[in-house]
């Protein structure tokens, strides 16, 4: 702790930090440009300028950058005094000289972070009186919209994009006031973290251009704390609609989580919910004109008629799905019972997941949070492209490389947040990263070693691995090569302070995983502190895993066996999950097929009933992300029709079919209790957020800003008169401005705002201290904890099997755009999703007459995928790769053994 | 396309393996001497043999002052703009260039002879006005005697 | 005459010193005292008893900053020694003399500092327009490579050193030292944060040495006659012989290699004085970012600690003349617009203020100038004073500007109120 003096008045300070950090901490309002809490500071803007005095009798002073200011104990300050508020103004106003003065047109005009400093340092008159310069703009792809013009110059663009997420292709350009911020040339950003420039640009350069399609100003969105569903790290996020649509998605800050950034996927994805194919009223099918058709009917027809099917005597079965709420899977669960509840996945997906859940369950390897993989310090990654399949997860593990080179720094005495020099340190020096793959991927560039195998290969290089580190742990019968691999892997892991082993189950095998298992008990087990981190594959898979049940064949197997009439599918597309002909089959032998789904799919589109589910944006739920971190997302606007959350469905039709009162679980908390009572695994659930009483001051939180216009007009349309505030029974938020949005509890906040801080930066004034909690605690509840002493036994190695017969093993990649069911369907996203392909060695391809861009065959199962080759120099030999879950692409249930063929071209 | 001796001079200009691109510079300076001036080929040339991005190379490209992103003619002529030259008459002879040449500062001549670009400080002070044609410096330029100077250059 | 150890030698036909004449007139020798017998320390301490103040513009003394680097076997390697020779800096014409006429001493020079640091790898930074200085350099450099004096175990001696020509591809703000290395690793050349100084952390985060050419030129010298000897040629209690300049409307420019000290009377006297018909009106003494000084301070004597109690700094040592018939206004806007585009586009004041001020200039040159101009112009003058800007580049435009607000108030004022330029026509 440092005392220093601003102004005079003698205040706590936190050692090590800049004095921009200490003003910010404290509440003070120091503007500031270059600086921002996740890339440090290098002195660029000069806005953040002020005086220093040597002691107390210095009367003069000088002014200095606060950003690059370390605090020292007894300094003495002052943000007040008049020179070096001058200079802050001048700032502005040089800013202000190629600035276009906008802001009327400009999408960031109300949440300018250009706009919040012109008013803090009372820049109010333009002096300059020369012509402004312009600049020509590019075109930077589906996500971001480029205006040059209104660029300030903080730098803070390339140093996000290049130095933190490792991307290659924006650059600055030129010099003097002619420096220029893009591409070489127009193209797609090629990072899967480019939209985090419209929040880290302080001002209109890059800009959403999804949100262009249907612009809203950021006082006029209604917003709720949400979670991300395009994959299993529950990035924060928080969604904002206007006129019953879905307008954009901005980060929410969780230091636990995702931090600052989001991806491009959990960013651009949400246009599925404005799509128009989703069902918005029940949908029974009736055949018209001999064909199949889906006609509404209203909500009580649909309860009275469904309703039959679950009474007392009857038999139903029940499809979950890992993409639902957990109170969606339970509502199901409750509506058929337990013993005829099926979790919505493959045999092989289920597989996977209990593997995953069985070692964080029971081993000793703590899984840290999404935000502490910054922390590690070696890192082997075990069978996955987490950028494709957990990309925040790649953004951190990205920073975790800096680790150990920024010792060098250190030593220098450099301070952390000194961005340029402490790089300069570290120079090309990068810590412990070892990726071991089918094929490359994205994260490769900063890797250490990268070893590319068949998953048995992966399998037993871990297995070498953790006997190298405890001979307990079960050799496995490696070449020299592998060895020499394994001993160098298991040296970094042994010698870091914090390593960390990542898997998943894009490797489709067991093996991989338990591998991994070894390694980090191993590591345990010689008292290093080593976290497990596994990627899962979609939203809710873990909380899905922790209900237990059977799976999708198993579902088959008891329809087959009759005595069942009723087939319930809960947000679940099955041909998405088990093949074609099994999903037919399901569907043909239940009477009645019932469709609980926010998507119109194609098992939807065959269900006898569709009932209209509502999305994240749409509901109240909890989500259990990948390693098990509870959190709810509240209800982000009233959808039109007859759309409700599914587990709302779902009681009501446990309601109409007498199984359960009409009476019970009405509200969303005692619904809650109820799931909580029934399985004691989720019982923190709970503490995810406030009860619906909650209450600051005797006030609801309002959804939507005090500056939120035209309520009385908006509907004039339809009435004169003021529509009614819909009551919100759910939750302690409010469908309105009404209401006290301050020193609201974190799980609470979906938009930060603080006079004089309209935009992202506003961060920083409901942080505990900068980078750190938000005040009160980050929201979420860990529901998995470590077992410390756990004698749990390893798990044995494979035995590889080396020998190539004919047939190519056919695996899974996954992509980022496109292996997502709900961000595909999003038009940017559905943009950069790649063409189907099949993708081989090139040695293999050569082997076999086949080269890049030929026009193949692969024969999986009986079907013929025609598709195009692509070659790879490095990617393991003997496999063939394929996208995986490409719209219209045919389900295949990888590891799968395939053929491949030249097609006949004509 | 480089040609294995660009290829073999840029290379010599790597003095430590480990920082290839840091010859990024020389490599545009050397490129440019054979090509007149740096293309978006170029860099994409130049970056993909010193392992950088052509985004990367460009940001480095456009920085400097030498190295022109913009065709230039056979024969380049920088003409000392700072001040002693300044002192001594740098508006008359760049006027008397312009006159001549029928060329404004930055652009080139119809016959593609000659491109006229103001330069910083050639460091020949004492000697000003001066300019630079190619590689050549000229001292004491007198505006009216040019021909002397441009016509050795084709 | 008094000595002149950096120039005697250097051949006036324009041709350079080469390796055998070098020799011949003792050069070598002062590589084969340090590296056969003297400790890296002794030679570092020799420079700082000589009191070498760095001849780059800044002054710092030389021996200092090599005291510096770490040493010993924990310290970080390579280690670097840079040789700034990319000057730029508008009226300043020395080092390309050192340059093209002596490169050996250069060398020289280069190889005693990297023993003193205990570099293994040097770089010569050379500005892109320097074309007959690169030719003597990469063939002087040939040359020292061939006998020994660079290169692997040198003199037997076991010292290792690589020493390699870098051709800029010219900016200005590349002479910044730490711009310079930037640009060295192949970067856009913007100024690196200070702390750490190149000398922890340098050219690829290693301890490095950046030295201007007419500093290096001098340890050999230093090295070979002493301390004693060095601060005897010196007027100054700063050793050694300066090299200074006078370009400009005066009777005979050139560059004369004088005592450290020597005034500004005496440099206008070797000059011939104004040129016929013209009065000596202002001086800026040392390169294009130092103070005017005016006719009153021809005794002045032009040496680190002197010029600074006139107001202005010693700079390169070379200096501009201002006579009565050119305008001082349109010289201002010369220089401003020179550092305008020379501004690296990194900190905010210097990439948006200098353009400002340029244009404003224009504006009172061309007769379209408002009286509160030149407020403006006097604020922006603190406004991008020391320490407001990220380096030096911006205060350095501020010294000429802030100095001739004052020195040539009515200059500017007659612009703005006949709004026109009272010597065009
Ligand atoms: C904008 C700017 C330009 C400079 N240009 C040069 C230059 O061209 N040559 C030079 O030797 N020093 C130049 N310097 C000074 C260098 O930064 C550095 O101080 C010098 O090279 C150190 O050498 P010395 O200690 O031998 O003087 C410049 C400084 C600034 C701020
Ligand atoms: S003062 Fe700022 S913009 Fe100007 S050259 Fe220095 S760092 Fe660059
Ligand atoms: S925030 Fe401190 S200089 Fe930019």
């Amino acid at each position: 702790m440092a005392i220093i003096y601003i102004d005079g008045k003698p205040l706590e300070t936190q050692d090590g930090q800049n004095l921009l950090e200490a003003c910010i901490e404290l509440g003070l309002n120091v503007p500031y440009f270059c600086w921002h809490p996740a890339l440090g500071s290098v002195g660029a803007c000069r806005q953040c300028a002020v005086k220093q005095y040597r002691d107390e009798n210095d009367k003069q002073g000088r002014l200095v950058m606060s950003c690059m200011t370390l605090v020292t104990d007894g300094m003495r300050i002052s943000v007040d005094e008049s020179e070096s508020k001058d200079f802050r103004a001048n700032i502005i106003d040089w800013m202000m000289t190629n600035h276009p003065h906008d802001c009327p047109v400009c999408d960031e005009g109300g949440e300018c972070h250009l706009q919040d400093m012109t008013l803090m340092t009372g820049h109010n008159y333009r002096t300059y009186r020369f012509k402004k310069k312009t600049y020509v703009n590019q075109n930077l792809g589906p996500f971001i919209n480029h205006e040059m013009n209104r660029c300030i110059q903080c730098y803070r663009c390339v140093r996000y994009y290049k130095d933190y997420a490792g991307g290659h292709d924006l650059d600055a350009f030129a010099s003097h006031n002619h420096v220029y911020f893009g591409r070489h040339e127009d193209g797609v950003l090629e990072s899967e973290f480019s939209g985090n420039l419209v929040e880290v640009c302080p001002t209109g350069v890059f800009t959403d251009k999804t949100l262009k399609e249907h612009f809203t100003r950021r006082w006029d969105y209604t917003t709720a704390p949400s979670v991300c569903v395009h994959c299993a790290l529950g990035c924060n996020i928080t969604p904002g609609e206007r006129y019953g649509k879905l307008r954009r998605i901005r980060n929410r800050y969780n230091r636990s989580v995702n931090g600052y950034f989001l991806c491009d996927r959990g960013r651009y994805g949400y246009e599925f919910v404005n799509s128009d194919k989703r069902p918005k009223a029940p949908l029974k099918r009736q055949m018209i004109d001999g064909k199949p058709v889906h006609v509404p009917m209203t909500r009580d027809e649909a309860l009275s008629e469904i309703g039959k099917f679950f009474s007392n005597g009857s038999k139903a079965i029940g499809i979950g799905s890992p993409r639902a709420s957990l109170e969606a899977n339970f509502a199901l669960r409750a509506l058929v019972g337990a013993e005829n509840f099926y979790l919505g996945l493959s045999k092989a997906d289920g597989k996977l997941l209990s593997a995953v859940l069985e070692i964080v369950l029971s081993g000793p390897a703590r899984q840290p949070s999404l935000g502490e993989l910054k922390d590690h310090d070696a890192v082997l990654i075990l069978g996955e492209d987490m950028t494709n399949v957990a990309p925040i997860a790649a953004l951190n593990i990205r920073q975790s490389v800096n680790n150990q080179p920024r010792a060098n720094a250190k030593a220098m005495g450099i301070p952390e947040w000194n961005d340029l020099p402490v790089r300069r340190a570290m120079d090309t020096d990068r810590g412990p990263l070892f990726i071991a793959s089918v094929a490359p991927t994205r994260l490769d560039d900063v890797a250490t070693q990268t070893f590319h195998a068949t998953p048995d290969g992966i399998a037993s290089l871990g297995f070498a691995i953790a006997n190298f580190i405890d001979p307990q742990s079960p050799a496995a019968n490696v070449s020299g090569e592998v060895r020499a691999l394994a001993q160098q892997i298991a040296t970094a892991l042994q010698s870091a302070q914090k390593p960390l082993v990542v898997s998943g189950p894009s490797c489709r095998s067991e093996a991989v995983i338990q591998a991994a298992a070894n390694i980090a008990w191993a590591l345990c087990r010689k008292a290093k502190p080593a976290g497990i981190y596994f990627a899962a594959p979609e939203s809710n898979s873990v909380g899905l895993g922790l209900f237990g049940g059977a799976n999708i064949e198993n579902a088959a197997e008891a329809l087959r066996k009759g005595g069942a009439d009723t087939l319930v599918v809960l947000e679940n597309d099955l041909y998405r999950r088990v093949p074609a002909a099994l999903v037919d089959e399901l569907l043909s032998l239940a009477k009645h097929v019932l469709v609980v789904d926010h998507q119109y799919s194609a098992t939807a589109q065959k269900a006898e009933y569709v009932l209209p589910g509502a999305t994240f944006a749409e509901g109240d739920g909890t989500l259990v992300n990948n390693i098990g971190r509870a959190q709810r997302m509240m209800q982000v606007f009233n959808p039109e029709g007859e759309i409700t959350e599914s587990w709302r469905w779902l009681r009501r039709l446990r309601a109409a079919s007498g199984k359960g009162r009409e009476d019970e679980w009405i509200s969303f908390d005692s619904f809650l209790h109820a799931l909580v009572a029934e399985i004691p695994a989720f019982s923190h659930i709970l503490d995810a957020a406030p009860t619906a009483a909650f209450r600051v001051g005797g006030l609801k939180i309002p959804r939507q800003s005090h500056r939120y216009s035209g309520r009385t007009a908006m509907k004039a349309n339809v009435a004169v008169s003021e529509t009614g505030v819909t009551a919100d029974p759910d939750s302690p938020m409010s469908f309105s401005m009404e209401g006290f949005s301050m020193m609201t509890p974190a799980a609470l906040m979906s938009s930060f705002w603080t006079p004089g801080w309209n935009s992202a930066q506003s961060i920083t004034r409901f942080q505990e201290e900068v980078n750190g909690p938000l005040e009160g605690g980050d929201p979420g509840v860990r529901l998995i904890e470590p077992q410390p002493d756990s004698a749990v036994p390893y798990f044995d190695a494979v035995e590889t099997n080396e020998s190539h017969d004919a047939a190519w093993t056919a695996l899974p990649l996954y992509h980022i755009y496109g292996s997502e069911e709900l961000s595909a369907s999003s038009p940017a996203v559905a943009e950069l999703s790649p063409k189907p392909y099949a993708m081989l060695h090139s040695d293999d391809a050569r082997a076999r007459g086949l080269l890049d861009g030929d026009a193949v065959t692969v024969k999986i199962d009986g079907q013929e995928i025609s598709t195009s080759l692509k070659t790879n120099d490095t990617m393991a030999r003997g496999v063939v790769c394929l996208p995986a879950g490409l719209e219209d692409a045919p389900y295949i249930e990888f590891p799968a053994a395939a053929e491949i063929l030249r097609s006949v071209t004509s | 396309m480089l040609s294995d001796a660009l290829k073999r001079e840029i290379e010599s200009h790597i003095h430590e393996p480990e920082h290839r691109a840091a010859a990024c510079t020389e490599a545009l300076r050397i490129v440019q001497r054979e090509r007149g001036w740096i293309d978006d080929e170029s860099i994409r040339d130049i970056a993909e043999f010193l392992t950088m991005t052509p985004h990367e190379l460009d940001g480095v490209a456009t920085f400097f002052n030498l190295i022109h992103r913009r065709p230039v003619g056979r024969n380049v002529i920088r003409i000392c703009s700072s001040v002693s030259c300044w002192v001594l008459g740098y508006d008359k002879l760049r006027d008397a260039l312009q006159k001549k040449l029928e060329i404004k500062p930055g652009q080139t001549t119809a016959d593609q002879r000659f491109t006229l670009i103001p330069n910083q400080c050639l460091g020949c002070c004492d000697h000003g006005p001066a300019l630079m044609v190619n590689g050549d410096l000229h001292r004491d330029v007198d505006p009216d005697r040019l021909d002397d100077v441009l016509n050795r250059y084709a | 005459m008094s000595e002149r150890p950096l120039t005697e030698h250097i051949p006036t036909d324009g041709s350079a010193l080469s390796l055998k004449d070098y020799e011949r007139v003792g050069g070598y020798a002062a590589v084969r005292t340090a590296l056969g017998g003297l400790q890296p320390a002794d030679v570092t301490q020799c420079v700082k008893d000589a009191g070498l103040r760095g001849r780059g513009g800044a002054g710092f003394p030389t021996g200092v900053k090599w005291a510096l680097v770490p040493m010993g076997p924990e310290a970080a390697k390579p280690k670097y020694l840079v040789v700034n020779a990319d000057e730029m800096e508008p009226g300043t014409f020395k080092d390309r003399w050192l340059l093209e006429g002596n490169p050996h001493q250069l060398i020289e020079g280069i190889i005693l500092a990297s023993f003193a640091i205990q570099a293994e790898i040097s770089y010569i930074f050379l500005r892109g327009e320097y074309t007959v200085a690169q030719e003597r350099i990469e063939h002087a450099l040939h040359e020292a490579y061939e006998a020994g004096y660079l290169g692997e175990n040198i003199l037997g001696s076991g010292f290792n050193l690589g020493t390699y020509l870098h051709m800029s591809i010219g900016r200005y703000i590349c002479g910044e030292e730490t711009a310079l290395l930037n640009a060295l690793e192949g970067k856009r050349a913007t100024p690196r944060t200070k702390p750490p100084f190149p000398q922890i952390s340098g050219l690829w985060g290693k301890p490095t040495i950046v030295n201007n050419v007419e500093t290096l030129c001098n340890i050999p010298h230093i090295i070979n006659k002493g301390a004693d000897w060095y601060k005897s040629v010196s007027k100054t209690p700063n050793g050694g012989t300066k090299l200074y300049g006078v370009s400009g409307k005066v009777k005979k420019p050139g560059l004369w290699e004088l005592p450290l000290g020597a005034t500004v009377g005496e440099l206008m006297d070797l000059a011939g004085g104004m040129r016929d018909g013209l009065a000596l009106r202002g001086i800026i003494p040392g390169g294009a970012s130092t103070d005017f000084l005016g006719p009153e301070h021809l005794e002045l004597q032009m040496d680190f600690d002197t010029v600074p109690k006139a107001g202005s700094r010693m700079g390169t040592g070379t200096m501009i003349i201002l006579d009565d018939k050119t305008c001082p206004v349109g010289m201002i806007r010369n220089l401003t617009q020179f550092f305008s585009q020379e501004s690296c586009g990194w900190c905010t004041p210097c990439r948006d203020g200098l353009p400002w001020l340029e244009k404003t200039l224009a504006a009172i040159d061309e007769g379209s100038g408002v009286p509160d101009d030149i407020n403006h112009l006097k604020r922006h003058v603190k406004l991008l004073g020391p320490g407001m800007t990220f380096c030096a580049l911006a205060p350095g435009a501020m010294a000429p500007l802030g100095s001739a607000l004052t020195r040539f108030a009515e200059d500017f004022e007659r612009h703005i109120r006949e709004k026109r330029c009272p010597w065009k026509n």
